[in-house]
């Protein structure tokens, strides 16, 4: 046999590709349960004998007819490979065969790994290992991605990949052979239902599943903040006020408070002292807007968002929103890259790969980028505004909420065409496991870390260099009109819309120092949310849409943040 | 008695009579474990002309309602 360099890992969806993906390379990736999680193909790398193939993570597909954008992605992939390892989900062998078969019918050496095997047990399920194996013609290796079980096996079984002679049949021949291959080698035996799966079938009736939805909404938003807050009051604000500001002190009065190097370093001084808020720069307004005052709510965020990924409820809660999201042209699987949206932008405008069409797709990224604000602009919004008054900041996430819903309307109604209906699998559920939440919360932190702070370093220098150069002057000149006399900001205020295209978060931060009145503050925060998506966001959106409809959806958002912060203007009374 | 999805009851079961579409439509049910023979429970219903969710062997799965009317299921008589 030649040398294996690529193998590739293919199978329905939500049947842990992705766990055994990272138990085989030892990569870090992302693992929920929901169908549709890993929308674009990861590469990792594995040890066999001495060679150290390449394993691809290819987003799951039901066969090999791809029926939406990540499905294509998984069969272009197919022709690459050396090796495939097809991971089957124990617990649901006949469906998970079809595919088998079509993968049989190309050719490819293949192994089969029955995942989710710890299932089986407890579920009533038998599997005849042995005769499977036979029938199929290629090695069977029962394993358990989240556990690590039988994957050292599946890496011994990779190299004797086969491929046995298999003929093409039609989709019908196709099922009544897999019907008898079930008969041969599956039993299963009777068993209660569980409480688990009493909660499933409970959680998806339109009474029941509706009021755990509220719940489910009420104690996340309750966590977050919880979490959020305390970390801020216990953990961020102490170092920052009790550890970084003396030593700040000691470098501004080295600096001799004033000059260039203070000015980039220290920033400003209000009253003679640092202020972390205001001072603007790099080393205290850089590092507390991403540590101080983001860091703790990403952390909370994601720590209940994995917890309901895992748990598989986001399917589910996708279901009961199908039919409200079909007033604004989406069907209620395009909650799920909203719900990510409220992370960060970008993997939620990755995730509108799940979307079949591609009007839907353009409503769901427009919409997100328009008016879901991500976790750092919240957290940022929540400090700012929320310091003026609870209540503001129902105005500011309730006028985003109505701009999602109005805009939805209004794009359901003039876009051509209609958006497709749901069609998708729900997931069983399972307990989250302490440590698959701890891996994937800690790899979203270091994400965020690796991916903000440079950023927003990078807009503090930036800002203060146009300052320096008087481009702000000039801009903010220019901008005028529009800043003034529609929104009622101040002129500087273009300082945050041009770091806006940077990093949100900085750019709510930017508001601080204009001494905004409260209304100001409110419209600022709105209308930075509104205008642009940040560069990462704008990136991933101009290759999911093309360059046409990107260009339309641009001019949406910036119609409408003149549209929504002129009306806010007028109508606002405080 | 042969009624669409939408029309059977909640914990009703049946067996998958035929599906009226097109060979996309075909597919993507299929996919899901959905075809005719198949044993189907209806898990629940939406109001509004919501979707309906069903268990299929052992897949749950959530079926827009124009689709579902189009799933075709015999039961038995009520």
């Amino acid at each position: 046999m030649t040398e294996i360099k690529k193998i590739l890992l293919m199978g329905n969806p939500n049947v842990g590709k992705s766990a055994v993906f990272s138990r085989l390379t030892g990569a870090r990736v992302i693992i929920s349960n929901y169908p549709g999680t890993t929308v674009e193909f990861m590469q990792g790398y594995m040890k066999i004998a001495d060679t150290r193939p390449a394993v691809i993570d290819v987003p799951g597909t039901y066969s090999l007819q791809p029926t939406s954008r990540a499905e294509e992605v998984a069969v272009k992939m197919l022709e690459q490979g050396d090796v495939v390892v097809n991971i089957v989900d124990a617990t649901n062998l006949e469906r998970n065969l079809y595919l088998t078969l079509q993968l049989l019918q190309r050719h490819i050496p293949m192994v089969v790994a029955l995942n989710m095997w710890d299932d089986t047990k407890h579920k009533g399920i038998g599997i005849d290992l042995k005769q499977l194996e036979e029938i199929l013609g290629v090695p069977v290796v029962p394993t358990c991605g989240l556990t690590g079980e039988g994957i050292k096996q599946l890496i011994e079984r990779i190299p004797q990949a086969c491929s046995p002679k298999k003929a093409p049949c039609s989709a019908e021949k196709c099922w009544e052979e897999i019907g008898v291959i079930i008969q041969q080698v599956q039993k299963l035996s009777h068993r209660h239902h569980t409480l688990l799966e009493r909660l499933e079938d409970l959680t998806i009736k339109p009474f029941w599943g509706h009021l755990f939805a509220a719940l489910v909404v009420f104690i996340s938003f309750w966590i977050i903040r919880f979490v959020g807050e305390g970390l801020i009051n216990i953990v961020f604000d102490p170092f920052f006020e009790n550890l970084w500001l003396p030593l700040m002190n000691r470098l501004s009065a080295f600096l001799g408070s004033a000059g260039l190097i203070h000015h980039i370093l220290i920033g400003g001084l209000v009253k003679g002292e640092i202020d972390f808020g205001i001072s603007f720069g790099l080393l205290t307004t850089g590092l507390y807007v991403p540590l101080g005052m983001v860091l703790p709510y990403i952390f909370s965020f994601y720590l209940v968002l994995g917890l309901w990924e895992d748990f598989g409820y986001l399917p589910r809660f996708a279901v009961l929103m199908d039919n409200l999201m079909h007033h604004i042209g989406l069907h209620g699987y395009a909650t799920i890259p909203m719900i990510l949206g409220l992370g960060c932008n970008v993997p939620g405008a990755l995730a509108t790969r799940l979307l079949e069409e591609r009007r839907e797709k353009f409503i769901a990224a427009t919409l997100m980028a328009i008016a879901v604000p991500c976790m750092a602009q919240i957290a940022m919004i929540v400090g700012l505004v929320g310091a003026r008054g609870g209540q503001y900041l129902g105005i500011v996430f309730g006028t985003l909420f109505l701009v999602l819903v109005i805009k939805g309307l209004i794009l359901n109604k003039f876009l051509r065409g209609r958006s497709p209906e749901i069609l998708v699998e729900i997931p069983r559920y399972r307990f989250p496991q302490a440590l698959a939440v701890f891996k994937k919360l800690t790899m979203r932190v270091l994400t965020f870390l690796k991916e903000a702070l440079p950023y927003v370093l990078l807009g503090i220098l930036f800002v203060n260099l146009l300052h320096a150069l008087k481009i702000i002057d000039f801009l903010s000149r220019i901008f005028s009109p529009i800043l003034q006399n529609i929104w009622g900001l101040p002129r500087e205020a273009i300082s945050a819309l041009i770091v806006g295209f940077l990093r949100k978060d900085v750019a709510i931060g930017m508001l601080g120092p204009l001494n905004l009145a409260t209304k100001q503050l409110v419209i600022g925060s709105i209308i930075l949310a509104i205008y642009f998506p940040c560069v990462a966001t704008f990136v991933v959106l101009l290759k999911e849409l093309g360059l046409k409809d990107m260009l339309k959806s641009a001019l949406l958002m910036v119609l409408t943040a003149i549209i929504v912060g002129g009306l806010l203007n007028l109508l606002l009374q405080f | 008695m042969v009624v669409d999805l939408t029309k059977m009851k909640t914990g009703e079961s049946g067996v998958v009579a035929r599906l009226e579409g097109g060979r996309g439509f075909l597919a993507r049910l299929q996919n899901l474990g959905i075809r005719p023979g198949k044993k189907i429970t209806k898990v629940s219903g939406h109001f509004w002309r919501g979707p309906v969710t069903v268990q299929v062997g052992g897949t749950n799965a959530a079926i827009g309602f124009g689709m579902a009317s189009r799933v075709m299921v015999e039961i038995e008589e009520r």
